[in-house]
């Protein structure tokens, strides 16, 4: 059942479709852009959203699909509240990448591409954010945490554990 | 005016050719056959497979010879050792990470990739990679999806788009994990996929094939407590002898009837009768409608991948269509009211089993609302190439056999029957015999040209008693589509439609045999000599129109009273209903809102 919100959300959608209809005549090469937008407003494409998209810009579901599945950026699960990508490129996999991929594992009991119980956080792995002088990082949402070891980032997790508690307490 | 031509060079030999074509399609004109995988001339340009390379002068990759231009001075190989060992490697490959299980495939013998891998010498494996490991998907009662065998070189997804414009199928994910599958791996029953199985026909592997129902076939011929009784489409007889190496457009009529005869069935009756009777009863309704009684332009209901197709994207045109059943189901009906009672036997003891060149009659077949008296008409659906697999493996001499004729009271036809299986035939058959019943006077022209042949739609005229009778014909879903955009914008332009879910219609169904050695799938030559060996059938016969058919009237004087009768309604009419799986929005179609 979609609440009030959603509706919302897929008027949203729609006028931005319909703004880039006006625009073009081809409106369906905006399809990557569609569903990013999407997926900024849903947070991930689910069936819904992808039947919608088919139906008001015309272009047969099989194609969406075959569009959201190729990318990885698309999501095609419900992600958490924050992302935490740990890079694995070169320098961050030298100065120990993979034993804070490790902590993050078990500290959160999921694996890469899984989201926790709580929906708080979503793992992903990563190839290089450009911060090499600081290897190795790992960027939960926009933000770029460098120099790390494995005690450090265990306890940034706990701050966004708090911090998500205060909020739903506040 | 002569033409321009360039001069090009083909292995250091000069030739002149047209400008604006590929590569491939000068070397085809020349006699070079360059090898091919993906490459189908009646979709479009893939260029996935590689296979086609060939060596330019001055170009310093190899080229895909069905996507380059030929242009003036062009320095062609197209068989050099380098190119071969390069396209000898492609082909390895490809088969890399192929199951390899030939001996135990469907396709054994009849497979586009075995072949090619023949021809290419690959005799000994210089790769071994890690397989595919998918399951297969065994939803749907017609069509079969196996990804392990897919070697991804999209036909079944362009045929499906660009003839069919069903757009079930496409490519998701990416790289090694590359999977064609319906929209969110959707099971193919839950997907817009019509079973037509044209992915079938152009398939070169056994990726997609029927659903088989050989095996349980032979199980029940072997039941002595049933009474087997088979039914042959019109077409299956056009092309079931290309499974045994005769050349296409060699009718095998009588020799079908006794092979299926000699496997073990009880009667063999002809889906051509029911075709006549298709005809009785849809002329019938048609001159209702015309008078009134009905919607217009009204809409044939034979073919049954249309008819999902139609429930799907053009819901808003149910009340159009024709409430006839297909042939196949009012056979079906008969065999389980009338012919039991002829042959005074329980209803239930009949085993009916219908020999269709179509995928989709499987899935007809088992259509709820199809059943007569809680029993289904048809039981079995095999197509024509399970047929041809059975008569061989029971050990049948197909090319030796003596005819025999269809049996008594259900396999009498006329040449109307006969031409349903080619685009145009229904219409045509339906015109003989809807002028004589609304004028009372006999068409003597018969031979409706303007409906025969391949264009996608077809129109034609008819006045019949001052009043003008305006048809149209369509055959493959993609062309019947673009007409019923037509008929949403211009109601009263046509009055009676014709539609087959195939190209060509019944002929090039989708359980057809599949194209041999040296030639392609669904080649337009092939299907017209399939449709000339059912109008030479038609010519063949001193009857040729379907009430003219003194079994036709039999049925009628002993069991149905007259052409839309209260039993006629009842068994041989049925209904439609709206289906929408969420998110079935094929290009170019747009959903009535």
């Amino acid at each position: 059942m979609q609440t009030s919100l959603e509706n919302d959300k897929i008027a949203e959608l729609k006028k931005y479709i319909s703004d880039i209809s006006g625009k073009t005549d081809k409106p369906e090469s905006y399809l990557i852009a569609v569903l990013h937008r999407a997926q900024n407003l849903f947070g991930y494409l689910n069936r819904e959203v992808m039947d919608e998209i088919a139906v008001i810009m015309n272009i047969p579901a099989s194609h969406i699909w075959g569009v959201a599945t190729f990318y990885h950026y698309f999501k095609l699960k419900p992600q958490g509240r924050h992302s935490i990508s740990i890079c694995l490129g070169t320098a961050c996999y030298v100065k120990g990448a993979g034993n804070i991929l490790e902590a993050v594992k078990k500290e959160l009991g999921i694996g890469l591409g899984e989201t926790t119980e709580d929906g708080l956080f979503s793992l992903h792995e990563a190839r290089c954010l450009g911060a090499c002088g600081l290897a190795p990082v790992v960027m939960i949402d926009d933000k770029i945490y460098g120099e790390l070891t494995t005690q450090k980032i265990t306890e940034i997790i706990s701050g966004y554990r708090k911090s998500n508690r205060k909020s739903k307490e506040g | 005016m002569e033409k321009k031509t360039i001069a090009i060079y083909i292995n250091d030999k000069p030739y002149r050719v047209e400008p604006e074509q590929t590569i491939m399609q000068a070397a085809d004109k020349l006699g070079f056959h360059i090898p091919r995988l993906c490459y189908h001339p009646k979709l479009s340009i893939e260029g996935a497979c590689r296979v086609c390379i060939v060596q330019v002068e001055g170009v310093k990759n190899y080229v895909a010879s069905c996507a380059y231009p030929v242009s003036d001075g062009m320095k062609i190989h197209t068989n050099t050792q380098e190119i071969r060992r390069a396209r000898r490697d492609i082909v390895e490959l490809i088969l890399d990470n192929h199951p390899e299980d030939c001996h135990t495939c469907e396709r054994d013998g009849n497979c586009e990739l075995q072949r090619l891998a023949y021809s290419m010498g690959i005799r000994k494996r210089h790769f071994e990679g890690e397989k595919k490991n998918y399951d297969k998907d065994l939803s749907s009662p017609a069509v079969v999806r196996d990804p392990d065998k897919c070697i991804l070189c999209g036909r079944c997804v362009r045929i499906c788009s660009e003839i069919q414009k069903v757009n079930a199928l496409r490519q998701a994910y990416r790289g090694f994990k590359t999977v064609v599958m319906p929209a969110y791996n959707m099971p193919f029953t839950e997907s817009v996929c019509t079973t037509c199985g044209q992915c079938i026909n152009v398939c070169p592997t056994a990726s997609f094939v029927e659903k088989n129902y050989t095996q349980e076939l032979f199980e029940k011929l072997s039941d002595k407590s049933l009474i087997k009784v088979a039914q042959v489409a019109p077409s299956v007889r056009a092309a079931i002898g290309e499974a045994f190496g005769i050349p296409p457009g060699t009718a095998k009529e009588k020799e079908t009837a006794a092979a299926l005869k000699r496997m073990g069935f009880d009667y063999v009756f002809d889906t051509q009768f029911s075709a006549d009777l298709t005809i009785m009863e849809e002329a019938s309704e048609f001159l209702e409608r015309l008078q009134g009684k009905g919607k217009l332009p009204m809409i044939t209901s034979c073919s049954s991948a249309w008819m999902k197709c139609m429930e799907q994207f053009y819901p808003d045109l149910i009340d159009n269509i024709s409430t006839c059943k297909s042939p196949m189901s009012m056979m079906g009906s008969l065999l389980k009211t009338y012919f039991p009672e002829k042959i005074k036997t329980a209803p239930g003891k009949i085993f009916s089993v219908a020999v269709m060149c179509c995928t989709a009659k499987k899935y007809e077949a088992q259509r709820p609302e199809l059943k007569i008296n809680g029993l289904n008409g048809v039981d079995i659906v095999v197509t024509t190439r399970e047929a041809a697999w059975m008569i061989k493996s029971a050990g049948i001499d197909f090319l030796n056999i003596k005819g025999e004729e269809f049996d008594h009271p259900l396999g009498l036809s006329s040449g109307a029957g006969a031409i349903f299986g080619t685009t145009g035939g229904v219409m045509e058959a339906a015109i003989r015999t809807a002028y004589e019943l609304y004028t009372g006077e006999t068409l003597l022209d018969i031979e409706v040209n303007d409906l025969r042949g391949l264009k996608g739609i077809k129109e034609g005229k008819l006045v019949m008693d001052g009043k003008e009778v305006r048809v149209a014909v369509a055959h493959g879903l993609g062309n019947a589509c673009d007409l019923l955009d037509i008929v949403r914008k211009e109601p009263d332009k046509y009055h009676f439609i014709e539609i087959m879910g195939c190209p060509g219609g019944c002929v090039g169904g989708g359980g057809q045999p599949y194209a041999d050695a040296n030639s392609i799938p669904l080649d337009e030559d092939c299907l017209r000599l399939r449709a000339k060996a059912l109008y030479d059938l038609d010519r063949s016969r001193t009857i040729r129109r379907s009430h003219e058919n003194p079994d036709i009237q039999r049925v009628y004087k002993e069991f149905l009273g007259r052409p839309l009768s209260e039993i006629s309604h009842k068994i041989l009419h049925t209904h439609y209903s709206k289906k929408e799986p969420k998110g079935i929005i094929p290009r170019g179609l747009v959903r009535a809102r």
